[in-house]
Parts: C-alpha cells; structure tokens; sequence
C-alpha cells in the first residue's frame, strides 16, 4: 500500500483484497471481551475535521481507539480555523504535535492531497468535497462480501445524487478495481461532466436496472450542496428516482440495498426499504470500524518499509 | 483467510539436510499427544491453540492423535499473534492470519499453544499477550516441533518434539504435508541475518 489513501484509485486489487481479509480478522474482535489490541500504542492519529460528520469520525476514532492509537479530535468549529488559519499553518501545528496520521474531511475537493505534501505523516481521506471518500467504498465493499460471498461479478447500481457524492466515484473506482459492474442511475442534471469516462455504465431508468441488480446504493439528496434546480420536486424526484417497497419487490432474491446514510427518509429511500431485511445500512455502519482499522494498521503498524513481508 | 495458506519457505530446501524425516515427525507428535494427556490426567480442560501457519497444522494433528487416546474430541483453535508482536515497527506490515477461539472461549482450560519451531520466544510472548486479552486460561502450556534454542526471553517448552541444537547462522525449516506436500525438518544454511 501507499503511505497515504488519498483516492479509492490508489488501491490495487491485490491491496483492496488485503484490506478487506485484514478487516475480516479485526471484524471478530467485536465477539470478544476485550475489543481492543495494542497495535499502534504511542502512535498520534489526529482526526482533521472541517465538515460536519458524525459516522465517519467517530468510526476513525473508535478505529484508532481499538488499536490503542491516541487519538486527537480537531474540528474545524472552535479551533482556530474559525481565526482564519489555513489548511496548511494548521498541518504544520499538528505535524509539530507528531501526528502519524491525519484523517481529513474537507468541503475542498483536493485538500487531503494538498495535505499529504505538507506532513510526514499518513494522510486517510476521510472524504474531500464531491471528489471521493475511499474508506466508505471500502466497507461497502466489504458489506457486500460479507452478504453476498463475493464482490467480483456482481451487478452493483448507484441511484441517485452522482453530481454531489464523493461515496459514488470512490465506490466506482474501487468496485471496478475488484472485478463488479457498476451502473448509475441518475438524472441527467445530477451527472458529472465526464461520466462517460468512469468504468461503469450509465442508465436513467431506475425500474429497467433494478431487477437485473445485485446490490442497489441509494445516495443521499445533498441539498447543501445544491444551488439551483436539480429536479423540479422532492416528490418528484423520489417517484422516478427513489426505492420504494414497489421497486424494492422487483430486485432478485438475494439482493441487497444499501446506503452511505446519513439517509433523507421518503426522498432516496422509503422507509420500509430502509427498515428491511435486505437494508445492509446498520451493518455498514458496524463495518466501517472493522475497515477503518484495517487501513489504520496497513497504513502504520509496520514501520516505514512499505512491503508486506510474511511472517517468519 | 485461510490458515493453510502456504507461505513460501525461505532460503533454498534444497541445500538444507533434513534433521527428522516423515515418520520422525509423526512419531514426534504422538509422544507430545501421550505427554498432554499424561500431564494434564486426560484432555477435557485441554484447548489446542495453534500459532499460524503450521502451528495450526500440527494443533489439529495432535489433537487427531489425543482424540484416538480419549475417544472423545478436543477442542482446537488458532490463534493470530500478529497484532501483538513487538517487531511489526522494525519490519513491513504483515497480513493477518486467522484467530479461531473455540466457541466455549479459554475461561480456566488448560491451553497449550502449538507452534513449529521455537527459537527466541518472542512469537510465544507476543501469543501470552494475545490470551489475555481474550480470557483467562487456568494455566498455559507450550507444545513445538522443534526447540532450535537461542532464547532471548525467559520462555521454555512443555512439550518438544526434537531439540535441535543450531547455529545462529542456520535456518529452520519445517515441511508439513497439508502445506507443503510433504514432512520434514530442515536444517540448512543462513541466507540472511535475522
């Protein structure tokens, strides 16, 4: 692996899969009486959060916690972000702390790469703007080897907001890394220029990708985002673009929904897909631990030889 | 992940001599098989953890050979010690093996950890540490195939199948039939410094 996980892109298929066997061992912790292992005692992960989220840094955070990791929430509400401090002069303040690792979110598409120049460090992009978070593809990815056996040669269709969501590329980058077929369903507003160019197909009819699905990911709606007119109406939206129990009905036996939450009930998702047994939403969650310490250990529990040397 | 995936031998088998041949090796383990049982007045508090990769082989192996003494099953586990290694910042990051805990936990069994080769300890301190945090065995024993010596902690072997004594310089390896597609020890030259 590289030293940093920047873009779902970094990973190749042999470190995708490494990732996703390590999460499996560090998933059975959660069975046992003392959750915890003493991997990276002494090391600094500083959590560097300049959007609001509270999945994703308290995921990183319990992560880091399991692994005996000290970790530093910085937030950039009451720090001296809100002085007017720029990314770079709060990098070097944490740099001089003896951060190993600094997990960042950013509104600003690009800034964990910016980051990752300044600081010695690992840099995990914990998600930067619309551009990409590569631990959510992770554990989705994850969740649907754990419910389905396998990633390779699965359907998997993203409906929804592709314009807006950095789940959706680094999933499309990483799904295609590990051998699935991607489809988005959108409307045509809410693409990105140059979808064309992704590894995966493209379809604005919902009803005609569902039954042939293995995995449907609903995105979120993200209003905070959006200023214009995406779509005429929320309701609107949510009859040709939603999953509903209708839509739901016609997906295959054994097919699963899933969704990056935090989720808009009734707009994306009815509630009675959410609530169902084919919803993989909460394992998601309880995923994201188990990946997030996988990439934390692959990332600093050797030393600074990069190779992954079998034991002796 | 599986257990019994190979991991490629270091250095060349073939310039190395084999100590103990196919018969040797199991010979060895129905001793230790005999011994645990002798030790411990049967096998009902007994779990068998293997250390991975071919500590895991040889646990089931003897637990096979208890099981014939007994007539009733032992309970056999595996145990990943990688997480708990005190070199994992002086070397590259190593993948996890599997850790299979049987189902009843540890709470005051005997376990006896099974390994291959047993040379400073370290492998075996880091899996004493890998027990406490999963509970509390009422005493833990230790079972090798091989004891090369060189100890660099005050760590010793219940049970050993053949104590090879050894240069720093040689290497160690075992062959076992489930990974390698044959059994033996292998005493050969050192490649590299570890």
């Amino acid at each position: 692996m590289n030293r940093h996980l920047l873009s779902a892109a970094d990973l190749n298929r042999d470190d995708a899969l490494l990732v996703l066997d390590t999460a499996e061992e560090l998933a059975r912790l959660a069975d046992r009486p003392i959750k915890k292992l003493p991997t990276l005692r002494g090391r600094t992960v500083v959590n560097l959060f300049f959007e609001d989220s509270t999945r994703t840094r308290t995921s990183f955070e319990l992560a880091a916690k399991r692994l005996s990791a000290d970790v530093i929430n910085f937030s950039a509400k009451g720090s001296s972000v809100s002085k007017g401090e720029s990314l770079k002069d709060t990098a070097l303040t944490l740099e001089a702390m003896g951060a190993d690792a600094v997990v960042v979110r950013h509104s600003a598409s690009g800034a964990p790469h910016r980051l990752a120049h300044w600081i010695r460090g690992s840099v995990v992009n914990a998600g930067d703007g619309t551009h990409e978070h590569p631990t959510q593809a992770l554990l989705d990815a994850f969740t649907m080897r754990q419910r389905l056996g396998r990633v390779e040669g699965l359907h998997v269709t993203i409906v929804g907001d592709v314009l807006h969501s950095r789940v959706a590329r680094s999933n499309v980058l990483l799904l295609h890394t590990l051998g699935a077929e991607v489809t988005l369903v959108a409307p045509p507003t809410l693409l990105p220029v140059g979808v064309d160019a992704w590894p995966c197909d493209v379809s604005f009819d919902l009803d005609a990708v569902v039954p042939k699905s293995d995995v449907v990911m609903m995105l979120r709606v993200q209003r905070e985002r959006m200023h214009g007119g995406f779509f005429p109406t929320t309701r609107e939206y949510s009859r040709r673009y939603g999953l509903d129990a209708r839509r739901m009905a016609t997906l295959p036996d054994d097919a699963i929904v899933m969704h990056p939450g935090p989720m808009n009930r009734g707009v994306e998702i009815a509630a009675e897909v959410a609530d169902s047994v084919r919803s993989t939403i909460v394992e998601q969650v309880a995923n994201g631990v188990s990946v997030r310490m996988a990439v934390l250990y692959l990332l600093l529990g050797g030393g600074m030889a990069e190779a992954v040397e079998s034991a002796a | 992940m599986s257990s019994a995936r190979p991991r490629p031998v270091s250095g060349d088998p073939a310039a190395a001599r084999p100590v103990l041949d196919a018969p040797d090796v199991g010979r060895a383990l129905t001793r230790i098989a005999h011994e645990i049982v002798e030790r411990n007045h049967g096998a009902d508090d007994v779990v068998l953890l293997g250390i991975p990769t071919r500590g895991v082989t040889l646990a089931r192996r003897i637990a096979q050979r208890v099981e014939g003494i007994e007539g009733r099953p032992v309970r056999t586990g595996s145990l990943d010690v990688t997480m708990y290694r005190d070199d994992l910042r002086m070397r590259g990051v190593r993948p996890l093996e599997e850790t299979d805990i049987p189902a009843a936990g540890i709470d005051d069994s005997v376990v006896v950890l099974v390994d291959d080769v047993l040379f400073s300890g370290r492998t075996v301190r880091a899996a004493l540490d890998a027990m406490g945090d999963l509970g509390r065995p009422r005493a833990v024993q230790l079972a090798v195939l091989v004891d090369r010596g060189h100890r660099e902690l005050p760590i010793r072997a219940d049970y050993v199948g053949k104590n090879i004594p050894t240069s720093l310089r040689e290497t160690v390896h075992v062959l076992l039939d489930e990974i390698d597609g044959r059994d033996s020890v292998l005493l050969g030259p050192a490649e590299e410094a570890r």
